[in-house]
C-alpha cells in the first residue's frame, strides 16, 4: 500500500483511537485537513517550491505510523542530547509519546506542558480555539497532513508581562522500536505581551532504525513579546526531518529562529513569518555544515504587511562530499509595508567538487519606500588565507578548518544561551574535524 | 643561514626568478630593491613556499637543509617568517586567538610544551607594547577592517611574538606614514640579533634610513644585476633603476 493511503485510511483508525470529543473545533479542523491532504497528496520535484528536494525515495518506506513506545528509555539514553548546564524546562517525547519521568513541565506562572492534554482540558478550550491551526499554511500538504493526525507536542502558554525564568527544552526522541517510524509532533506556543522566552528544540534517532518527523510548530507572539528559538539538527544518518514552523508576530514583538543543521539524512526548513503589527523584527540565522550525502533544504518566508518593520536572515552553508543544500528565502513587502527594512543573505562554501548549492533568494516589493538588500556568494576556501596562515605555521588542514569555523562563526555569535553556544561550537569543531586551542 | 643556489622560479610556465643566488649570514641585514615586476616578491613567496610556484632548477637551503620538499608551515617551524606586502584579512578569528595558534602549532612543531595561558598572555603584551600595538587592538578579527598601517604592525607584532631565524619583510614600508614607519622599523631593530637575519625587500630607500642593511641587492627581470652596501640604495634613489640594467 502506498504511504499516502496508508495514511488516509489510518485517519479513521486514529479517530476512533483518541479521546478526543466529535464535536470539537479540532475534530473539524484535523478532517478538514486530512480531506486538503487528499486532494494534493505529497509534494513532487514538480512542485516549484520542492525543485531542489525530493522526498519521493523517503515515502517508499513501510512506515509504522503508532509505534510501540520503548518503555525502557532512562535519563542515561537522553542526557547526552540535552543541555545539562543549565537549569531548563524540558519536554520529552519518546516515540511521539510524552515522558513526564524524563520531563520538568511548569504550570505556575506560565505553561510549560503538552498539546494533548491541553486539547483534552476545557480550562483550555478558548485558547486552542484561538491559536490552534490558525497559521498553518493550508496550501502545504505536509503540514495540513500533520494537521490531521494532531496528537502530542509541546504546549507553551506564556501569560502577559511573563520573563519565563529558564530555557525550555524540547527534544523528541525515536526508539527504533519500530524499523520504520514517521513522527508528526504539533507544538503550540503563545507568548503573552511583554514576556519573554528561549526555546531549544532537537529531533534525535536513538538507534539505526529509519525514522521520518514531519513536525509542525506555531508560534505567536504578542505586542513586544521576544521570543528566541534555536533548532539543533543533529541526527543520524537514517533520520530525515520536515519541519514547518510558522511565526505570527503583533507590533513591537521581536522572534529570532536559529537553525543549526549538521546532521540527518534530509532536513527540509519551512519557516515562515507573519507581520500582524508595526515596528516587528524578525531575525532568521542558520547555519548548515553537511557531508556525506546529507541534504537540507532552508526554505524561508517573511511576509511583511504593516510599516516600520524589519527583518534581518543570514544563512551559511558549508557543504563537503555529495551533500546538497537548499536555501529559498522568499521576502514578500506588500504595498502597505512602507519603510520597511528587509536584509538577507546567504553565503556557502563548496568544499568538494561533488558538493551543491542551490540558492534562491526571491523578493517581491510592492510598496515604494522600503531598504531591501540580498546578497548570496557560493566560493570556495581562500588559497591565499591558506598560505598565509601555513607561513605563520599553522598545518594546511588546520588552517582550512580554522577558516572554515571563523565563517560560520558570525552566526554562532547570535546564540544568547552561553551554554549552547559552546554545545553548537563543539559540534561545528567535531563536524570539521578540528581541534581549537581556544574559545572563539 | 640562508643560501640560495641558482633559483629559477615559473607561474603558470612563465618563467620569474632567472637563477637568483644569495647568501644571507646570521646576524646580518640584506635588502633586494628593484622596480615592479623584477621578481622580488615572487623570490620572498618562494622562499616561503608557497605552492602556486615551481622551483624548477637551483636550491634554497636554510641551515644546510634544503627547504624544496617542506611545506610552507614546516618552513615556518624551522624559522622561516614571512611578512606580507597584503596581509590577509581573516574575520572571526581574534589578533590574540591567531597568534595563540602560531604558537601553539610552533611549539608543537618543535615538541615543546604548549605555553600556559597566564604567560602566553604577558608575552603578548610585552610584544604588542613594543610595537605601540593598543590592547583593545587585539580581539579584532585579524586584518579585518584594519588601515595599512595597522595590517603592518600587526605582521611585526606577529613576527615578534614568533621569533623567526630569516625574517623576509615583503615591502613592508608600503602604506606606512613617517610614524608608522619609525614604530615599525625600530620593533624589528630590536628584534634584530647576531643569531637571526632580516631580508627587506623594498622599492624605495626610505625604510633602509631606519633598518640599515649590511647589504644591497638589485633585482632586476628575475636576476640580481648589482650588489653592494648600504650606499647602493642612495644611488639608486637618485639614478632610478635604468642606471643598474
Amino acid at each position: 500500500m502506498e504511504l499516502k493511503e496508508k495514511l488516509v485510511t489510518s485517519f479513521l483508525a486514529f479517530e476512533n483511537k483518541g479521546n478526543l470529543d466529535l464535536d470539537s473545533t479540532v475534530h473539524s479542523i484535523r478532517l478538514n485537513a486530512i480531506q486538503n491532504f487528499e486532494k494534493e497528496g505529497f509534494p513532487t520535484k514538480k512542485d516549484e517550491e520542492w525543485k531542489y528536494t525530493n522526498i519521493a525515495p523517503l515515502l517508499k518506506h513501510d512506515f509504522n505510523l503508532f509505534p510501540n513506545v520503548e518503555k525502557s528509555i532512562g535519563f542515561k539514553n537522553v542526557q547526552d542530547y540535552l543541555i545539562n548546564e543549565i537549569e531548563s524546562y524540558t519536554l520529552i517525547f519518546i516515540d511521539g509519546v510524552f515522558s513526564s519521568f524524563l520531563s520538568e513541565t511548569t504550570h505556575d506562572d506560565c505553561d510549560v506542558c503538552v498539546l494533548s492534554s491541553a486539547l483534552a482540558r476545557p480550562k483550555y478550550n478558548m485558547v486552542i480555539d484561538n491559536y490552534f491551526n490558525k497559521i498553518v499554511n493550508k496550501s502545504n500538504s505536509l503540514a495540513e497532513l500533520n494537521t490531521a493526525f494532531t496528537k502530542e507536542g509541546a504546549f507553551i502558554n506564556i501569560p502577559k508581562n511573563t520573563i519565563v525564568p529558564k530555557p525550555i527544552q524540547i527534544l523528541n526522541f525515536s526508539t527504533g522500536s519500530e524499523n520504520e517510524v514517521l513522527l508528526q509532533p504539533r507544538n503550540l506556543i503563545i507568548v503573552g505581551e511583554n514576556s519573554h522566552v528561549q526555546i531549544i528544540e532537537r529531533h534525535q534517532n536513538l538507534s539505526k532504525n529509519t525514522t521520518l518527523t514531519n513536525s509542525v510548530t506555531e508560534i505567536f507572539v504578542n505586542k513586544r513579546a521576544i521570543v528566541d528559538y534555536y533548532k539543533v539538527q543533529n541526527d543520524t544518518d537514517d533520520s530525515s526531518l520536515i519541519d514547518h514552523t510558522f511565526i505570527s508576530q503583533k507590533q513591537q514583538s521581536v522572534a529570532s529562529v536559529n537553525t543549526f543543521s549538521f546532521g540527518g539524512k534530509l532536513t527540509r526548513n519551512n519557516l515562515e513569518f507573519y507581520h500582524e503589527g508595526e515596528n516587528i523584527t524578525s531575525n532568521l540565522n542558520g547555519i548548515t555544515i553537511l557531508n556525506g550525502k546529507q541534504h537540507v533544504d532552508n526554505h524561508t518566508l517573511i511576509n511583511h504587511k504593516f510599516p516600520n518593520c524589519e527583518s534581518h536572515e543570514l544563512y551559511k552553508g558549508i557543504y563537503a562530499d555529495k551533500s546538497v543544500g537548499v536555501f529559498n528565502g522568499k521576502v514578500i513587502v506588500q504595498i502597505d509595508a512602507q519603510k520597511t527594512n528587509a536584509f538577507q543573505q546567504n553565503n556557502s562554501i563548496l568544499i568538494d567538487d561533488g558538493a551543491t548549492i542551490n540558492s534562491k533568494p526571491q523578493l517581491e516589493i510592492f510598496a515604494d519606500d522600503v531598504k531591501c538588500s540580498h546578497g548570496c556568494t557560493v566560493g570556495q576556501l581562500d588559497e591565499s588565507a591558506l598560505f598565509y596562515m601555513q607561513s605563520r605555521g599553522i598545518p594546511k588542514s588546520e588552517a582550512k578548518a580554522l577558516l572554515l569555523y571563523a565563517f560560520g562563526n558570525e552566526v554562532v555569535e547570535k546564540i544568547k544561551i552561553p551554554q549552547l553556544k559552546t554545545l553548537i561550537s563543539k559540534l561545528i569543531a567535531k563536524k570539521l574535524n578540528v581541534q581549537l586551542g581556544f574559545e572563539l | 643561514m640562508l643560501k640560495i643556489n641558482n633559483l629559477h622560479a615559473n607561474i603558470n610556465g612563465k618563467e620569474i626568478l632567472k637563477g637568483i643566488s644569495l647568501e644571507i649570514k646570521a646576524g646580518e641585514v640584506h635588502a633586494i630593491m628593484g622596480p615592479n615586476g623584477s621578481g622580488k616578491s615572487t623570490l620572498a613567496a618562494v622562499i616561503a613556499g608557497k605552492e602556486e610556484f615551481e622551483v624548477t632548477e637551483g636550491s634554497i637551503l636554510l641551515n644546510g637543509e634544503d627547504l624544496a620538499d617542506f611545506a610552507p608551515e614546516v618552513r615556518a617551524h624551522k624559522g622561516v617568517f614571512l611578512s606580507f606586502q597584503y596581509p590577509i584579512e581573516i574575520p572571526g578569528v581574534t589578533v590574540t586567538n591567531f597568534i595563540k595558534t602560531t604558537i601553539n602549532e610552533t611549539g608543537k612543531a618543535k615538541g615543546l610544551e604548549e605555553l600556559p595561558a597566564k604567560e602566553m598572555l604577558q608575552l603578548i603584551r610585552e610584544k604588542a607594547d613594543l610595537l605601540e600595538i593598543d590592547r583593545k587592538f587585539l580581539s579584532r578579527s585579524l586584518n579585518e577592517g584594519f588601515s595599512g598601517g595597522e595590517k603592518k604592525r600587526n605582521e611585526i607584532f606577529q613576527m615578534a611574538m614568533l621569533e623567526p631565524q630569516l625574517a623576509i619583510l615583503d615591502e613592508t614600508d608600503s602604506g606606512l606614514d613617517i610614524d608608522a614607519l619609525k614604530v615599525v622599523a625600530n620593533g624589528v631593530n630590536k628584534l634584530k640579533s647576531e643569531k637571526n637575519a632580516v631580508l627587506l625587500i623594498t622599492h624605495y630607500q626610505r625604510l633602509l634610513d631606519y633598518i640599515v642593511p649590511d647589504f644591497v641587492h638589485v633585482l632586476y627581470n628575475g636576476k640580481i644585476v648589482k650588489s653592494g652596501g648600504k650606499e647602493l640604495a642612495y644611488e639608486l634613489e637618485e639614478k632610478g633603476y635604468d642606471w643598474v640594467k
